[in-house]
């Protein structure tokens, strides 16, 4: 069987090099794109992280990429969203107050309130409340490398949900049918990242492990 | 909970690690991407990679180090010396880098905090200061590997970096570097007190109580070479140490 395609979205200022590396480790062949069919159609989509949420939009809005974002997430096929790739999901941020999301998730994007340091950098806790939105199909309890000043507070009805604190509690994680997405770095997070990362490939799509 | 950070710190000169290296029991310790490999394993929970390439030529090896690195990495990699413009800094990245540590270049230009931080964001923009006390006893930023001493304040400085974009400082207590003495308390404090960015604690670390106290002084990370290199210890039995200590790590 030849190795699964990983089409990773072309951002223009993200770091896609510890991603495509990671998924090289794992087997699979990633390529960075900015074609909107093929974000439609390939058999595994990434949407990395950029610096700020507006400038991710901007470069998804300059590339024709807003719909088959969407279109992409609503049927369920494998798609991997991380750090402001998980938050332009949302339909606003506080760091970005004119920009308008995804509008996937209907939530918003606020900043961290509280005495700790921010941007919130390491490796924090992730847990799987017990509940019927609990995560099941990718995530697990763990830890993970996390980088952000933002982040979604609860996630609506309709998700599997993983939490981690900072001051207090936020949304790690979350998935629903082929749909992964991490507030974290499932690149940079070691071991537990990469095994999450085939996870995704092995349960979401048709790869077969 | 957030965990403390330890971070190795890999000097490299023309592709080669240079810190600490000629005293080690280790086989071929000086390939930065095998001791790169070498402390994940062991636990670290990100790396830092800063050429001290003297010449031009050195720092070519640059780019072809971090691929290296990158290959064999999957946690955090920090990339500095000689960073000097948005350009340099997005081929660091492009070749592998997560975030990249500006040093002189930024103090003498500070706008240049800005432009690395609005291109590729606040987390990824690290500023390294280096510090050393005056004759007033206060602290003072010096530049150029040591060399120049500014009369700049250390603490002014810090606070000026968060202000222009940055999202971590990596505080080096000159006075102290390599000399396994201990890290600066008193420095680190008042950094802390200063910003709220996240301070990365570099410079004198021997022993995990050093590490300690620096974690207590308000060090979210804690930068460890010498002693990593030299084989005197490990990152799995230092995090083991702290943990005993009551600092929350990642084991």
């Amino acid at each position: 069987m030849s190795p699964p395609k990983v089409s990773i979205i072309r951002t223009g200022t993200a770091n896609t090099a510890s991603v495509l590396n990671a998924f090289t480790k794992l087997g699979a062949t990633p390529e960075l794109t900015s074609d909107p069919k093929e974000v439609i159609e390939a058999q595994y989509v990434v949407l990395p992280g950029v610096g700020s949420f507006g400038a991710a939009m901007e470069e998804l809005v300059a590339n024709d990429l807003v719909d088959p974002i969407v279109q992409r997430a609503n049927s369920g096929k494998p798609l991997l969203a991380i750090c402001v790739g998980l938050q332009v999901l949302c339909t606003s941020s506080e760091e970005s107050p004119k920009s308008i999301g995804l509008g996937i998730v209907d939530a918003s994007i606020t900043r961290f309130k509280n005495e700790l340091p921010i941007p919130q950098l390491g490796w924090n806790t992730i847990e799987i409340k017990s509940g019927c939105n609990a995560a099941r199909a990718y995530l697990t309890p763990g830890e993970a490398y996390f980088a952000n000043s933002y982040r979604l507070e609860c996630v609506p009805p309709g998700f599997n949900v993983a939490m981690s604190c900072y001051g207090s509690p936020f949304v790690a994680g979350f998935e629903r049918n082929g749909l992964l997405a991490c507030q974290f770095h499932p690149e940079l997070s070691g071991r537990w990242g990469l095994e999450l990362l085939e996870s995704w490939l092995c349960q979401s799509g048709a790869m077969s492990c | 909970m957030l965990t403390r950070r330890i971070i190795p710190c890999l000097d490299v000169r023309d592709g080669r690690v240079v810190k600490g290296v000629q005293f080690s029991g280790l086989r071929d310790a000086g390939s930065p991407a095998e001791l790169a490999q070498r402390y994940e394993a062991q636990g670290a929970d990100e790396l830092v990679m800063l050429d001290v390439s003297a010449t031009p030529e050195g720092r070519q090896t640059q780019l072809e180090t971090v691929r290296a690195i990158r290959e064999v990495l999957f946690i955090p990699l920090t990339v500095g010396g000689g960073v000097r413009s948005v350009e340099q800094a997005q081929a660091l990245l492009e070749a592998g880098a997560d975030k990249v540590s500006m040093n002189t270049a930024a103090f003498e230009r500070p706008q240049l905090i800005t432009q690395i931080a609005d291109r590729f964001g606040r987390q990824c923009t690290v500023v390294a200061i280096d510090a050393a006390t005056n004759e007033q006893g206060s602290w003072e930023v010096v530049t150029l590997s040591g060399q120049n001493r500014t009369g700049v304040d250390a603490i002014e400085w810090a606070r000026q970096c968060e202000q222009k974009g940055g999202g971590e400082i990596l505080l080096t207590c000159w006075d102290r570097d390599g000399t396994q003495s201990g890290y600066e308390l008193d420095l680190i404090k008042q950094v802390t007190q200063a910003v709220s960015i996240p301070i990365i604690a570099s410079g004198g670390a021997a022993n995990a109580s050093h590490l300690n106290e620096a974690i207590d002084a308000g060090a979210s990370a804690v930068l460890v070479a010498s002693i990593l290199h030299d084989g005197l210890t490990t990152v799995e039995s230092l995090k083991t140490e702290l943990r005993n200590m009551n600092v929350e790590v990642r084991l």
